[in-house]
Formats: structure tokens, sequence, C-alpha cells
């Protein structure tokens, strides 16, 4: 089994590489790009068989290590 | 008084903090991140600067879960002093011995240069050789500096007088110009200018000294 991690700065939490990406977006002739966010997916194999409690593993190691949650989010996927 | 200095893969502050301690007077221990004791005796844990783990996933963020850090949490929940510089402070803060996290310099750019603080509080034993508002000089190096603290944690620091040393010019976009922070018991202590790049005049200034010396005449044997 296969979880996907994404990890994302909060709403509110100024990204600065994202507006820099967004810039260099506009210095491309991209139009209409209002804003960009930049975060990282995390993709782990596990060995469970069960998708409730690889789900619930999987956010425990959000909580300890994986994300910072005093400035990131998270959201978990089981694919 | 003993300090020991930590090293993780790829530290690069740790002999030049082993030596402001000595240089101070302190007997200095030198401790891998694998050990899962501190040596008997410790007063001071030094936590240095550098790019533990390359600063994968985040700074600070690997060497957090390193072995020798239950040791330094269990020091700190004693009430030992311990003193983490650049990315030690970002290990302090990823171990939540410190609140708030360290983001991304605003710029993006990595900053190298001397800045001009305050020393925002002279009430610690790091900071007890200062005045309080008394302007200092120390060279910072960091990519990720931007000190980060929701509202409420910023209060919270602002009205326990818990706010060490402000930049005078913000380089790096911290909330509240914030350089370094202390922990409820003002024993630990994060910041991101390096006093132990500051102790020799051929260094081109000598204001870090002061620190070393203080903390060695106010620690407290715990």
């Amino acid at each position: 089994m296969k979880a996907r991690v994404t990890v994302m700065l909060k709403d509110g939490v100024l990204d600065p590489q994202g507006e820099a990406v967004r810039h260099a977006l506009g210095t491309l002739g991209f139009s209409g790009v209002e804003a960009v966010r930049q975060g990282k997916v995390i993709e782990i194999d596990l060995a469970a068989s069960d998708r409730a409690a690889a789900e619930a593993e999987v956010r425990r190691m959000c909580e300890r290590l994986l994300a910072n949650t005093v400035i990131e989010k998270y959201a978990v996927e089981i694919v | 008084m003993k300090a020991a200095v930590i090293t993780f893969p790829g530290s690069n502050c740790d002999r030049d903090l082993a030596v402001a301690f000595a240089a101070a007077g302190a007997e200095v221990a030198r401790v891998w991140h694998k050990e899962d004791a501190l040596p008997a005796g410790t007063d001071v844990v030094g936590i240095p600067g550098g790019f533990s783990y390359g600063d994968y996933l985040r700074c600070g963020a690997i060497a957090a879960q390193s072995p020798v850090m239950a040791a330094v949490r269990a020091h700190a929940a004693r009430g030992g002093y311990v003193l983490g510089i650049c990315n030690g402070f970002q290990v302090l803060t990823e171990s939540g011995l410190l609140p708030g996290a360290l983001m991304r310099n605003a710029s993006l750019k990595f900053i190298c240069k001397r800045v001009g603080l305050r020393v925002a509080t002279a009430d610690s034993a790091y900071t007890a050789g200062w005045q309080a508002g008394q302007r200092i000089s120390l060279p910072v190096a960091h990519h990720d500096g931007n000190f980060a603290i929701d509202a409420e944690g910023l209060a919270r620091l602002k009205g326990e007088d818990r706010i060490a040393f402000t930049y005078v010019d913000n380089p790096n976009g911290s909330v509240a110009d914030i350089a370094g922070i202390l922990s409820d018991n003002r024993r630990v202590l994060g910041l991101m200018p390096h006093p132990e790049r500051a102790i020799d005049p051929a260094q081109g200034g000598t204001d870090g000294a002061m620190l070393f010396r203080a903390l060695m005449g106010a620690f407290v044997p715990v």
C-alpha cells in the first residue's frame, strides 16, 4: 500500500518561494497567475494492508516528523 | 561550568562553539549525536550551527529526532541550560524546546554578514552581561532564519520578556525583528546570529564573547 502525503504552508503563512515562482511565471508571459503556493509531496510504501490503520499511522508520522504543524498543514491520501 | 557540544552529521560550527565555551573558562566535552546520554555533570548543552542532515525535510527536523536529543530534552526538563545557535536554534524549535519555527528568509537569499542587534532583555544567564536595549554586532549566516510564530505565541514571548535579541535592521523577515528567544524558565536560548564567531579580534569583533562570559558567571548548577 502506498501513502501520499502533501505538506503545504498553512493559509496565511507567507510563502516567499511560491511568490518567487508566481513572479517568474509572469516574467515568462503567463498572465493571470494570481497566486502560487509551493509545498512538498512525500510518497511512502507501507507493509500494512488495512487502509484505515495505514492512514492513522501516516497521520502520526505527519504529526511527529513529516510536517511542522506550527507553520504547515498536511493531507494524507492512501493510493 | 561543564559544557557539552553536540555534533550532528553536517554540523560545521561545533568546533567554534567548543572554542568559545573553552575561551570563557568552561570545561568542554564533544558529544556525537548517536550518544543517548550527556556526560555526567553537564551544565550547558551547545547545539551548533551548520546543515545537519543537509537540511533534508526541514532545517533541524531530522537532527531533532537524534538519540542525543532525548537526553537534551531531559536535561532541559531538569532545568539544565541549552544554547542553540543558527541550525541549533532550528533544532530547538523542531524539538519543541522553543516555540515557533524558522522559515526561508523572506528575500529567499542566503544571508552572510555582520548585523546590528539589540539585547532585548538582560534577564537571562546568557544576556546578563549586557544592558537591556544595548546594541551589539554579530555575524549571521543562514538561509532559513525567518522566525515565525502565531499571534498568541508572540504575545506570550513579549509578555514574558522572552525575546532575547532583535535585529536593528531585519535581514530575513522575522516577525517582530526577533533574532533569539528564551524558554519559559529562561535557560534555553535559541538565536540565529553567531556569538561563537565573534570572540576574537581576528574575527572582526568580540561582542559574542560576552554571552559565554556572562553564562559562566551567572549559571546556576542543576
